[in-house]
């Protein structure tokens, strides 16, 4: 058993990658990935740090990772793509499966 | 995730909270040399239950109304034991411990001029302890202390007008943002900073930050209202360096185009029971066009 | 050898914290300790103090401020009173749960309603339950060297708590009173810089004052618990190092004609040296009476109060302070020290000297009369007596 600090204070930055918030979701956001057109609005808006960046040099689509994502759909509503009528929608919600 | 983050997941904050997404544009502009005082309230307590931080930085709470205070001492700390320079000095309260609990501690940092940029997440109730009226409250608003009743529609009283009163300390910086603007929160997160690394003084940054919990609207529309906040003028964005008034830079829609109030208001649960309320809403509308008509806008 | 002078409490608090190299002091004005936040200014504006002052707009900034500075690795002390130390009070349970070691000296004085700017224990009292350390001056000498050893004893990494030292408002506060300073190399000798065990740096980030649930919470109150247990070995060992450094002693509980007393006279603070003149006096005309002075308040010198109260048949406990519905605290803790004890003296408990009256004599022969009659009885009647109460201005007084 890690033994506590003394006055509660926590030495290692960033811990609570330890806690899995995937585990909250009832809906997730899935990603078509030859829809995405980088724009990273969906990184910049998710609240839980839950998506790498895509990179438009590399044309690496970008990637949601579902161990942190809590489904709040903000991707999906803030998509460039999905936004645009002449696009294809590169984000949608789906119901989470057991 | 991305391993450049310095505000990580796994916090407990509610799906779709718009001040986690703020936090992270603000220490993705102010970097690792930064140390965070944070008041109590969701940031504290979403992001430090013991033995897990969300927070690279480091990070110190101590109580609800003295993130200022806190901030000021490690502010004079830093300078006496020579660690000072290239360190950014954040303060983060919510609009519970800046409105109202924490004003004075507020106030008094602003007059002793430490260069600290203090940031209020204004999601416009006590959200932590469950969705009570603050001074921050908009008129109206249904919270869980200023009911939508039969007599009484939401909460009376008008929002308390917390930047101007803080740009009136005669500050470096002041300036408003929200979460929907990301180049223009962090634009204006980064010359809050150089103002204080050039010892100018504290900054001031009220982020208006839409609670899907608090507000009763689905998580996905946090960024979409605080976008409509601003399209309707209900929120206005502006910055002002130094203490001239005449300097304030407000960026805001023209008449035409600015959205009617009623669009904003039933996203909403808590102003759900303004819209069979004609007479509350064309008041607000009016309140808010005098106000934009105030600014040229 | 230090240097002889002649000050008041406030500036041997504010001397002692200038010898101590403390980095911050964060304060703000209150009677009667206003005097120490000047002199720090003067120290720093003569340039003879190398410290950042830092004055709040209140008194629970300034403890926020100094839980603050502290945390990013600061020496930190500052002075209060009164009311200013019921506004701090939130702050003074997170600076010693932050187990962060800031120094306070405090000006003991009464609390309002009605408003009173006179001495008595009743703020330093109220937060005996704070996690703080608590150590009573009875003089200026006493002051000044408690202050220094409070830094040592607080951040000694067995402790890491926050220490509060009480000297009476005015009777010490603004009293002058011939005191010898240490000199800086030999302060620098007994208390060297302070060595945090975590601070806030940008290089090693870690999150200070994080949310305790029950999970752990009751861990972390147990090892304040400890801690406040440790410090009782941690403080003989640095009034031992203090007294071979600087030739004056002290003791958690120091004790006066004591040995064949039937009755002995338990004091804090100023009023110890008038209990000591009242045995003489009373040992002349023949009644075996004895004094003892708690000098540490938290942790609660329990094994010493055992040991004085084997000799006595009568502890007369002086309280300048009371709960109301209850007793006077020292009382209450002395009690509570005693009570698994098989064989233990009669306990009264004396209310005295509230508000500034002063404590004389004519005090002592009082209390002594009503112990006497005590021990005459063999037994208890009434343990709380109010001394020198004005019963003429009270509804049904004579």
């Amino acid at each position: 058993m890690e033994k506590i600090t003394i006055g509660a204070v926590i030495t290692t930055p960033g811990s609570s990658l330890n806690y899995k918030t995937g585990s909250w979701r009832t809906m997730k956001p899935v990603l078509t990935p030859e829809n995405c057109i980088f724009c990273n609005m969906c990184w910049q808006f998710c609240p839980d740090s839950a998506i790498e960046p895509a990179d438009p040099r590399e044309k690496k689509p970008i990637r949601i990772d579902y161990d942190y994502c809590k489904g709040c759909g903000i991707c999906v509503q803030e998509c460039l793509a999905n936004k645009n009528p002449n696009l294809k929608d590169a984000l949608e919600m789906v119901p989470e499966e057991k | 995730m991305a391993s450049d983050e310095l505000f990580v997941s796994g916090h407990r904050g509610c799906a779709g909270c718009g001040m986690a997404t703020a936090v992270r544009m603000i220490l993705q502009e102010a970097g690792p040399n930064t140390i965070v005082a944070n008041a109590t309230g969701c940031l504290e307590v979403m992001t430090t239950g013991y033995p897990e931080t969300a927070w690279k930085v480091p990070w110190i709470h101590a109580a609800f109304e003295n993130a200022a205070a806190v901030a000021s001492g490690v502010d004079v700390a830093l300078k006496k034991l020579g660690k000072r320079e290239g360190v950014n000095i954040l303060a983060f309260a919510g609009d519970g411990g800046t409105f109202d609990i924490g004003f004075q501690a507020l106030s008094g940092m602003l007059e002793r001029g430490h260069n600290i940029t203090y940031v209020v997440f204004d999601n416009e109730a006590y959200m932590n302890t469950g969705i009570q009226r603050c001074s921050s409250t908009p008129p109206y608003a249904s919270t869980t202390t200023s009911p939508a009743g039969k007599v009484i529609p939401g909460k009376q009283g008008r929002k308390k007008p917390i930047a101007n009163i803080v740009a009136a300390h005669d500050i470096a910086y002041t300036a408003t943002a929200t979460i929907a603007y990301p180049a223009d929160l962090k634009k204006k997160v980064k010359k809050a900073l150089e103002l204080n690394a050039q010892g100018k003084g504290p900054a001031f940054i009220h982020v208006f930050s839409p609670c899907p919990t608090g507000w009763r609207y689905p998580s996905e529309m946090t960024v979409e209202l605080s976008r409509m906040a601003v399209e309707t003028g209900i929120f206005v964005l502006w910055e002002q360096e130094g203490p001239d008034i005449s300097n304030r830079k407000v960026s805001c829609p023209p008449k035409e185009k600015r959205k009617p109030v009623e669009e904003y208001f039933k996203l909403q649960g808590r102003f759900r029971h303004l819209l069979k309320m004609p007479d509350k809403i064309a008041e607000i509308q009016k309140e808010v066009d005098e106000k934009c008509a105030k600014l040229g806008f | 050898m230090g240097v002889k002078q002649v000050v008041k409490g406030n500036f041997a608090t504010a001397v002692a914290a200038k010898l101590a190299r403390v980095d911050v002091v964060p304060a703000y004005p209150i009677t009667p300790s206003t005097l120490f936040p000047e002199q720090i200014s003067q120290y720093i504006a003569n340039g003879e103090m190398d410290a950042e002052l830092l004055l709040t707009e209140s008194e629970h900034s300034a403890m926020s401020a100094a839980i603050g500075a502290s945390a990013a690795g600061a020496r930190v002390a500052t002075a209060t009173a009164s009311q200013g130390l019921k506004l701090m009070s939130e702050m003074l349970f997170i600076a010693s749960g932050m187990r962060l070691p800031i120094v306070a000296a405090i000006g003991n004085r009464a609390l309002s309603a009605p408003i009173n700017i006179w001495c008595d224990h009743s703020d330093t009292m109220a937060e005996r339950d704070s996690g703080w350390m608590q150590f009573y001056a009875e003089n200026n000498q006493a002051a000044l060297d408690l202050m220094l050893m409070a830094f040592k004893i607080a951040e000694d990494h067995r402790v890491l708590l926050p220490a509060m030292v009480g000297l009476d408002a005015f009777v010490l506060t603004h009293t002058m009173e011939g005191v010898d300073v240490p000199l800086q190399e030999e302060v620098d000798e007994f208390l060297p810089q302070y060595k945090p065990l975590y601070t806030l740096d940008v290089k090693n980030p870690m999150t200070f004052g994080s949310f305790g649930t029950p999970a752990h919470y009751m861990e972390f109150k147990y090892q304040q618990w400890e801690a406040m247990n440790n410090a009782r070995k941690v403080i003989d060992e640095v009034f031992k190092e203090f007294e071979e450094k600087f030739g004056r002693k002290y003791e958690q509980v120091s004790e006066y004609r004591t040995d064949d007393a039937d009755i002995i006279f338990i004091t804090m603070g100023s009023v110890s040296g008038t209990a000591r003149a009242a045995v003489d006096r009373l040992r002349e005309k023949g009644i075996k009476v004895g004094a003892a002075k708690i000098v540490v308040f938290r942790p609660f010198p329990h094994e010493r109060i055992r040991e004085i109260a084997k000799k006595a048949k009568v502890l007369a406990i002086l309280d300048r302070a009371v709960s109301f519905g209850m007793s006077g605290p020292v009382f209450a803790d002395i009690s509570g020290s005693l009570i698994n004890e098989e064989k233990r003296p009669m306990l009264l408990d004396f209310i005295i000297g509230l508000g500034g009256r002063d404590i004389t004599f004519r005090d002592f022969d009082e209390m002594t009369e009503i112990s006497m009659k005590t021990l005459e009885a063999g037994k208890v009647e009434e343990p709380v007596h109010w001394i020198n109460l004005r019963k003429e201005l009270l509804e049904g007084g004579a």
